[in-house]
């Protein structure tokens, strides 16, 4: 490496500062927004340091009045929130898993059909087919339940192909090694093929837990009843309302409580997620 | 395999054939009868001087945000491969917009710039800027477009600083050594093979702001004030769920689907084309 | 033990490619054949339908005595060492090698036993814990071959296991493969495209060229008489001198013109050839009757040591003969190259051998 002077390095980090305030600040604000008044909140400019209010206004979110946000508990918009999310991962994880394994370890007629039929999906993302795919909700009644929010969303076609070409790597000599230790297809999956994916599984599963957990347009779609919304949702109707009602300060607990566990998710598994995203995509 | 293709043909590919079908419909006003008409629905949407209108105002706001994430992100990946220590660190206060909701990023902006609260715009007040996103259409958008690019910027950087890593650093110190001084490094040397990289991005970019900010504008300005930031995604969604014109948004739809189509198959010879960059 | 019989074996790809166009060997128990060929010979291929990994097109492959073209790998009694080893990069090398044992529900102590049996054989018992990433190139050549073993399989199948070592390291593992599989007494097919390797071990040795088997036989009689032009340049380091013949009235004479001056074995012999160490050379001019005489310009001398190698150009190609010790030439000597009529091999119009 090149040496540089200190006046570079210095500049380097204070850029780096610099775009970590831009980055942070936002975050940062809500949570100082968050633990004040609703008053002092109304009166701008926002002191920039935490105010006294953190424990009455998170538990009065929390735990407060019923119907804060059309009648139903932070708890439980968090509930359906963390089921989607999980249910989005776990699902999408579950299925492309098994249709990799078939497509790349199976010969059967019309494989490569099935392999595009899936593939082309990845040109389909569900804001573009809004409409009929929500009419067939409608018929299927799947609307305002935890499989409606969950099951259209998990066989898109991305983390299919990453499975695909993971496996691909796998050298054709380990599984014949397997074959020829007497090991059948599914003793291959469960012994070899899934304990050598828990990597990607793992960068996969954070990748999609975020994708689950900030899902907006479809839950909209799909929730009608308040008690079915997830938590991103409630938000945005809480906020909707005429401005003089909005109850700031708790909108701003809400908010928290909506970013931080995907953030915890992402920042606790970094090392897999990182690199989960830059091969996945690349 | 069996579940994905059910799911697939269900979810994916009936509604696909629904839109299709629909979008060459069209319902009386009383939606009684409804006509097969062929293209007409296109025509009459690409026609619409509100569709145009919206189409500008996805291109403006798509190039817009991935311009500002792109250049932020490159900024701060270049700056961080330069800081010897704290990289970590630093990427790590880095990625959380990563994990926020556009639909959230689009509100914690608003809260911060929102006219009568935000105390970001009772700074730009104070500075005797007549800041008002509710009112002034660019402004809206410059709002939309900081919250969206935002959200990007962490996606961005982590590829920025994958494709940093990745440069030979043999090439640079060869640089070095040809008489380049470090900014002339970065333009000549660097930048060229972060080309792959950029692409890549600004594809994925594009796309992003195309769909994925459907929340943040529904979120923030619900298209207003007036259609001044009344996105592709959004009217179809207006059209069909709010205002009811099926045809229409169906036809919008399959337009959609097109536009995708096209990025996904750029995206797909660019992957071809990365295998000559090695 | 087991012996492995193939009969009229053959392998049509569904393209139309035929990689194994007949073939018939008969490996008796406890012998060790090697399978040596030019890549894309159709040697791997083999190997693969003997362990059940590619089906058979026609023909029949037998393990001792039972025909196996229909049953899997796994019934089929047989344990594989692959080129790059195929280890189980998340299992321990315990696990690598217990794993086919426990796939056929051998019982737990039993495993144990065997396990650390066959690694104390193969001194891999202080690596048991590791995992393959962990080990040098030749200790994952070792567990891979303990998981072989420690199956006690009716037949081992080797696909070139030493070729990712470096050469030193594949000198030794040689004479250790050679030693287990005499002392384990286990039929044995080893594939190589490396002729040093396949003379060092063979039992039989079987040439093949282009789907085909050129010559079977023990290592040495092949050596000794290679039933084919292409034998004779594949088998041996370096390769036999060919020389091209044409014929004339008075008898075959060289490309260059240069005739013979003794009596070939047949007068449509095409093609003449002698092992660079059945030659010699001299710079005197005397007669030598019963002898090949050429005349000769040295190219090039590669001094190894315990041998000189001098290449010249002589009868219309090039050739390299052989000397002990230091050469006394030098590149632009003219000399000439000597070789007894009885070590000269005489080759047809189609390369086959006549005598």
């Amino acid at each position: 490496m090149i040496g540089q002077s200190p006046l570079r390095t210095f500049i380097a980090h204070a850029v780096l500062i610099l775009g970590i305030l831009i980055v942070a600040f936002p975050i940062y604000y809500t949570f100082v927004a968050s633990t004040h008044t609703l008053q002092t909140i109304l009166r701008p400019p926002l002191p920039l340091l935490p105010g006294g209010q953190l424990w009455n206004n998170y538990s009065e979110a929390l735990f407060g009045g019923i119907g804060r946000i059309g009648g139903v508990s932070v708890g439980r918009l968090l509930l359906n929130t963390t089921i989607m999310a999980l249910g989005v991962a776990v699902g999408k994880i579950f299925i492309s898993i098994l249709s990799a394994y078939a497509i790349v370890f199976f010969r059967f007629p019309l494989r490569m059909t099935f392999f595009w039929l899936i593939f082309i999906t990845l040109m389909l993302p569900v804001e573009v087919r809004i409409l009929p795919t929500y009419k067939v909700m409608v018929d299927l009644g799947m609307i305002d339940t935890y499989a409606g929010l969950i099951v259209p969303l998990i066989a898109s076609a991305t983390a299919t192909l990453l499975f695909r070409q993971f496996f691909m790597t796998i050298p054709g000599e380990l599984v014949e090694a397997a074959r020829v230790d007497g090991a059948g297809p599914w003793r291959f999956f469960f012994d070899i093929l899934l304990p050598l994916s828990r990597t990607n599984i793992a960068a996969l599963f954070v990748i999609l837990f975020i994708y689950g957990w900030t899902q907006y347009l479809w839950p909209l779609l799909v929730t009608n009843s308040n008690d079915m919304n997830t938590i991103v949702i409630a938000l945005r109707k809480m906020v909707s309302f005429a401005d003089a009602d909005t109850e700031w300060h708790l909108v701003m607990v809400t908010a928290m409580l909506a970013i931080v566990p995907p953030i915890l998710v992402v920042v606790l598994m970094q090392r897999w997620f990182v690199r989960g995203l830059v091969e996945s995509e690349k | 395999m069996a579940p994905q293709l059910a799911i697939t043909l269900v979810f994916f590919y009936w509604p696909a054939g629904q839109a299709l079908y629909q979008s060459m419909l069209r319902q009386d006003p009383f939606g009684l009868r409804t006509k097969f008409v062929w293209f007409a629905n296109f025509r009459k949407v690409l026609a619409d001087p509100a569709y145009l209108n919206s189409i500008k105002v996805t291109v403006v706001f798509s190039l817009a945000t991935a311009i500002v994430a792109m250049g932020v992100a490159l900024l701060l990946a270049v700056m961080a491969e330069k800081a010897m220590r704290g990289k970590g660190l630093y990427r790590t206060l880095l990625i959380w917009p990563y994990a926020v909701a556009p639909a959230i990023a689009g509100m914690l902006w608003l809260f911060l710039f929102n006219p009568s609260i935000g105390s970001l715009a009772y700074l730009l007040r104070s500075l005797g800027i007549a800041w008002d996103p509710l009112l002034n259409g660019t402004h809206a958008m410059i709002l939309l477009v900081s919250a969206a690019a935002w959200k990007q910027i962490s996606y961005n950087f982590l590829f920025f600083v994958a494709g940093l890593q990745a440069v030979p650093k043999t090439l640079i110190e060869a640089a070095a050594m040809d008489g380049a001084g470090e900014t002339k490094r970065f333009w000549t040397i660097v930048f060229p093979l972060l080309a792959p990289t950029t692409f890549f991005l600004l594809v994925v970019n594009t796309v992003y702001a195309l769909f994925d900010t459907f929340g943040i504008v529904h979120a923030v300005t619900g298209g207003g004030p007036g259609k001044t930031t009344e996105t592709l995604v959004y009217k179809v969604y207006n059209d069909g769920f709010v205002n009811l014109i099926l045809g229409d948004s169906a036809a919008q739809s399959v337009i959609l689907m097109v536009i995708v189509i096209a990025l996904t198959a750029i995206q797909f010879r660019y992957v071809e084309r990365k295998v000559h960059y090695g | 033990m087991a012996t492995v019989d193939l009969k009229d074996v053959k392998k049509v790809y569904p393209s139309g490619i035929e990689a194994v166009k007949g073939v018939s060997i008969a490996i008796p128990d406890k012998e060790l054949c090697v399978l040596v060929g030019p890549s894309g010979c159709g040697k791997s291929t083999l190997l693969r339908m003997i362990a059940g990994l590619e089906t058979i097109s026609a023909g029949t492959v037998a393990i001792d005595g039972k025909v196996v073209n229909a049953i899997g790998p796994t019934e089929r009694d047989i344990a594989m060492v692959f080129q790059n080893y195929a280890l189980y990069p998340h299992m321990k090398v315990y696990d690598n090698m217990a794993y086919g044992l426990r796939n056929r529900g051998t019982p737990k102590d039993e495993i144990d036993s065997r396990v650390r049996s066959t690694a104390k054989v193969l001194e891999l018992s202080a690596l048991l814990d590791r995992r393959p990433r962990e080990l040098s190139g030749g200790q994952r050549q070792r567990v891979a071959m303990g998981r072989a073993i420690v199956r006690n399989p009716k037949v081992f199948l080797f696909d070139e296991p030493l070729s990712n070592l470096d050469a030193k390291l594949r000198g030794q593992m040689r004479v250790e493969i050679k030693n287990l599989q005499r002392k384990l007494g286990v039929t044995s097919v080893y594939v190589t495209h490396d002729q040093l390797e396949a003379m060092t071990l063979a039992d039989i040795l079987v040439v093949m060229n282009a789907g085909l088997v050129e010559q079977t036989g023990a290592p040495l009689d092949i050596y000794e008489k290679p039933a084919s032009t292409f034998v004779a340049s594949f088998i041996g380091a370096p390769p036999m001198n060919l020389l091209a013949l044409t014929g004339s009235s008075s008898g075959p004479i060289l490309a260059d013109g240069t005739a013979i001056d003794f009596a070939a074995p047949e007068t449509q012999a095409a093609t003449l050839g002698f092992r660079p160490e059945d030659a010699d050379v001299t710079f005197n001019a005397e007669a030598l009757p019963g002898a090949l005489v050429l005349p000769a310009t040295v190219e090039a001398v590669e001094p190894v040591g315990a041998e000189s190698f001098l290449h010249c150009a002589a009868g219309g190609s090039r050739i390299v003969v052989r000397v002990s010790g230091r050469a006394n030439a030098k590149p632009g000597d003219q000399l000439r190259v000597v070789a007894k009529a009885e070590k000269l091999h005489w080759f047809d119009q189609a390369g086959k051998r006549v005598d």
